[in-house]
């Protein structure tokens, strides 16, 4: 194994695991999936081992498959839930942006900052279907293009209202009885083929100014978006060649801004390679089908995944899938995190600060 | 006070200081609006005191004041739902409800989000349930424009009846998980949905099981005749302006009487008024800290603003500590914009303004304290204790909304000295009976009959 200290490690949360077959196994916990407790014994864990980022995964709607863990709770609200059982790692809800009002997930988003001081982030998804769109009856069901473009100007909103305050706009001004100078409190007048919106933001710029926006890669239209406006891009690639030569391609296209790219890794971690084969059969059995991934998979030992992440090159980091939670997270809060990362960070400052990423100037503060 | 006769019991709630000129934001003593440290300590202060819930307004558009952003109060605060989920891991008991706007959100959107609070507070959820009309909020939503002022109670029953259908779409048992059968939850534990009203179109599955309340409390404010109807027919609790003893009671029969038409029982609705409070040593020492307040909430700037707001023109040549105006109010709705408060007769308001300031020699600055005074519990921590008990225990409520009048630690005095006090009476809880907001306001869970048992 060579060194590779520097490699930035996310865990994503989903239900019992990604397999969807995982809420079976008994150790699963999957009676408890809509209780805080669960949350947070898990993200607590995490935290607490050092890794950098958890996602929650959301989305509009209930699948039809009644043998695959069915409903969810609200992403957004789970990562504030979140704030008190943890102190450092970063919490990036998913929230999409297909059938949600721009200015309420803005102003959630820089809440969850203020809250967490800091360890904020929003992942940034698109929700097709025909499905998602009967639940609100509001809109005509849209093609790939027209979703992220939608997806461009939400986050073109959502960046402009968390400036709208500048950081020294509350003065407090006994004198003249000002709580704010209004001058440094700005209308973000967005005006675009989706919506429009006045601003400014009922919240006051947050700790880290812009909390972190992520995305994950599926196609040429996500690319687009994360060139243009991700701090955080999530990729799949079933190969570490695949996985760089993509990296390299969204550096260009980023251009000078600052882009961390994380390729997801999937994970299923036992005692020995035998076991850890064993419960995937387990899995595939109950599944009725083989698991088939986009990206890479590790099945095996905590040693073995020490191994693959310490050869991983070209990406800033990983993104952990857990094939099955809780029972992957000991093993790898245990035998693996210990080893990469030998040393966790204390727990001050923002994640901004933590991941050597500016704080963004105030695009509207040159403005007088 | 004898504790073997069974009281009526108090429900109290701490309303997190606001927006408007009731916060004192000039106090030395006066910290963030915005950090969540200000929120937590509100919040187990009132936990710590044994209150029934934490209470968080909602704007969706910062104020304006002649064009430009009222920058006199506090501006800005952070997004309900966040804030109250972040709550839910700092306190343990009590109840969380915040003011979520029914114009500007879709139904699924919002069942989702309170059915989530809901199951991540472990039961303590609660929506106070507004909707506005005004274009002025709408400029930051899709929806844009506005609704038709007379469509805001038929959106707002509507909002209710669709997202109390989503919430019940998963079977009372939730999800049987059976691990055997490889089944986490069969269609026939989840109802679809196919709902067509004036406002909305939606069919479906909703996405997240019966939480711990079955549904979270509903509060509600709103005092027209409509109002009070939608109250009665929708609400768990009403939020109320009515702190005098004689409204407070006429409010009070007015909307208890409307319940039974609708099936409900006297119980079934709480009508919990706003009131501030100011403690002293002595009642000469509160008073003093009264009037002392008073100035503090009515600075000479916010002094005028509220005159401009009637007389709806620039005034900022006059002297607050000067007369009224001699000129005569433009018809200038818009003037403020934002808020709620709009003199319906600027005229009217004016000649009533002018006469009693001539006749009780009062500046601009005094006039503006008398007229927006509200009610308020003023004395010692035992005065207080006695008021509000006598209040409650002759129906002119069933408790309070207090709102401190200071971040965060306007609520601190009374729960060391007046809650003991109200306990002590064997008026107020000592322990929570139970760990969901249902119980502690003693509302029965959403499907028990009349004759059913209470919440747990």
């Amino acid at each position: 194994m060579s060194d590779n200290s520097e490699l930035l490690l996310a865990v994503e949360f989903t239900g019992t695991g990604i397999h969807p077959s995982s809420w079976r196994r008994d150790d699963s916990r999957a009676e408890e999936l809509f209780t805080a407790r669960y949350w947070a014994d898990l993200v607590g864990a995490a935290d607490r081992a050092g890794v950098d980022f958890a996602f929650f995964p959301d989305t509009f709607g209930v699948t039809s498959d009644a043998s695959t863990v069915r409903g969810r709770l609200e992403a957004v609200g789970l990562a504030a839930r979140l704030t008190a059982a943890t102190t450092r790692i970063g919490l990036v809800p998913t929230a999409t942006v297909t059938h949600t009002e721009p200015f309420h997930v803005a102003k959630a988003i820089q809440t969850v900052d203020h809250t967490t001081l800091g360890r904020a982030g929003w992942e940034v998804a698109v929700t097709p279907g025909a499905g998602p769109v009967a639940l609100f009856g509001r809109k005509d069901e849209q093609d790939t293009a027209s979703l992220w473009a939608e997806a461009a100007e939400a986050a073109e909103v959502a960046a402009r209202l968390w400036d709208s305050w500048e950081d020294d706009a509350e003065i407090r001004d006994v004198a003249t009885g000002r709580f704010i100078d209004r001058d440094k409190v700005h209308y973000i007048d967005f005006v675009g083929e989706y919506f429009s919106v006045k601003g400014s933001s009922i919240v006051p710029r947050s700790p880290q100014g812009q909390p972190l926006v992520a995305v994950t890669v599926t196609g040429d239209e996500s690319f687009e978006f994360a060139a243009k406006r991700a701090d955080l891009v999530r990729i799949r690639a079933t190969d570490a060649e695949a996985a760089a030569d993509l990296t390299t391609r969204i550096r260009a296209a980023a251009g000078d801004r600052p882009v961390l790219v994380l390729l997801d890794v999937d994970l299923l971690l036992a005692a020995t390679d035998a076991d850890a084969a064993a419960d995937l059969a387990q899995l595939e059995a109950w599944a009725g089908a083989p698991y088939v991934s986009d990206t890479i998979v590790h099945v095996g030992t905590a040693a073995g995944a020490v191994e693959l992440l310490g050869d991983i090159r070209g990406v800033n980091g990983v993104t952990l899938r857990p094939l099955a939670l809780p029972s992957t997270l000991p093993r790898l809060v245990e035998n693996v995190l210990p080893v990469i990362r030998p040393v966790v960070a204390p727990a001050t400052g923002t994640l901004r600060d933590r991941l050597g990423l500016p704080r963004p100037a105030n695009r509207f503060a040159s403005a007088h | 006070m004898s504790r073997n006769i069974v009281r009526k019991q108090i429900h109290l709630a701490a309303h997190f200081p606001g927006v408007n000129n009731t916060t004192v934001w000039a106090d030395p003593a006066s910290k963030s609006q915005i950090d969540f440290e200000s929120f937590v300590h509100l919040a187990r202060t009132a936990e710590r005191g044994k209150f029934d819930f934490f209470f968080l307004a909602e704007g969706l558009r910062l104020r304006e004041h002649r064009g430009r952003i009222h920058d006199l109060d506090v501006v800005g605060r952070p997004d309900t739902l966040t804030v109250l989920e972040a709550l839910a891991g700092a306190t343990t008991h009590l109840g969380l409800a915040g003011t979520i706007n029914t114009t500007f959100n879709e139904p699924y959107e919002l069942a989702k989000q309170f059915a989530t609070l809901d199951h991540l507070s472990d039961g303590r959820a609660a929506w106070n349930l507004v909707t506005s009309s005004d274009a002025f909020t709408g400029e930051n939503f899709r929806r844009g424009g506005f609704l038709d002022h007379s469509q805001r109670y038929v959106r707002a029953a509507e909002v209710v009846d669709v997202v109390r259908e989503l919430w019940d779409g998963w079977s009372e048992r939730g999800p049987v998980i059976d691990r055997e059968a490889g089944i986490f939850a069969a269609d026939t534990d989840i109802a679809p949905f196919d709902i067509h009203t004036t406002q909305f179109d939606l069919a479906g599955r909703f996405e997240v099981p019966r939480s711990p309340q079955g549904h979270p409390v509903f509060l509600q404010a709103g005092d027209s005749d409509e109002g009070r109807e939608f109250g009665a027919a929708k609400a768990d609790a009403i939020f109320s302006r009515h702190g005098t003893l004689e409204e407070g009671r006429a409010f009070y029969t007015d909307v208890k009487s409307r319940l039974a038409k609708y099936g409900r029982s006297h119980d079934d609705l709480k009508i919990l008024p706003a009131a501030a409070f100011v403690l002293g040593d002595s009642a000469e020492d509160a008073e003093e800290r009264a009037r002392h307040i008073r100035l503090q909430q009515v600075g000479p700037q916010t002094a005028i603003a509220f005159l401009e707001q009637v007389w709806g023109r620039d005034l900022s040549n006059y002297d607050p500590d000067g007369p009224l105006p001699d000129v005569d109010p433009e018809d200038n709705v818009t003037i403020t914009r934002g808020r709620v408060r709009h003199a319906k007769d600027p005229r009217a308001v004016a000649e009533a303004w002018r006469a009693k300031a001539e006749a009780e020699n009062l500046s601009i600055r005094e006039l503006i304290i008398e007229v927006t005074a509200r009610q308020q519990f003023v004395g010692t921590a035992e005065q207080v204790a006695t008021e509000i008990d006598h209040y409650v225990q002759t129906d002119a409520s069933d408790g309070f909304i207090l709102v401190p009048h200071l971040t965060p630690g306007g609520l601190d005095e009374f729960v060391d000295t007046v809650v003991p006090l109200l306990q002590e009476r064997g008026s107020f809880r000592t322990e929570y009976d139970g760990t969901t907001l249902r119980s502690h306001l003693g509302l029965r869970h959403p499907h028990e009959t009349n004759e059913g048992v209470r919440a747990s």
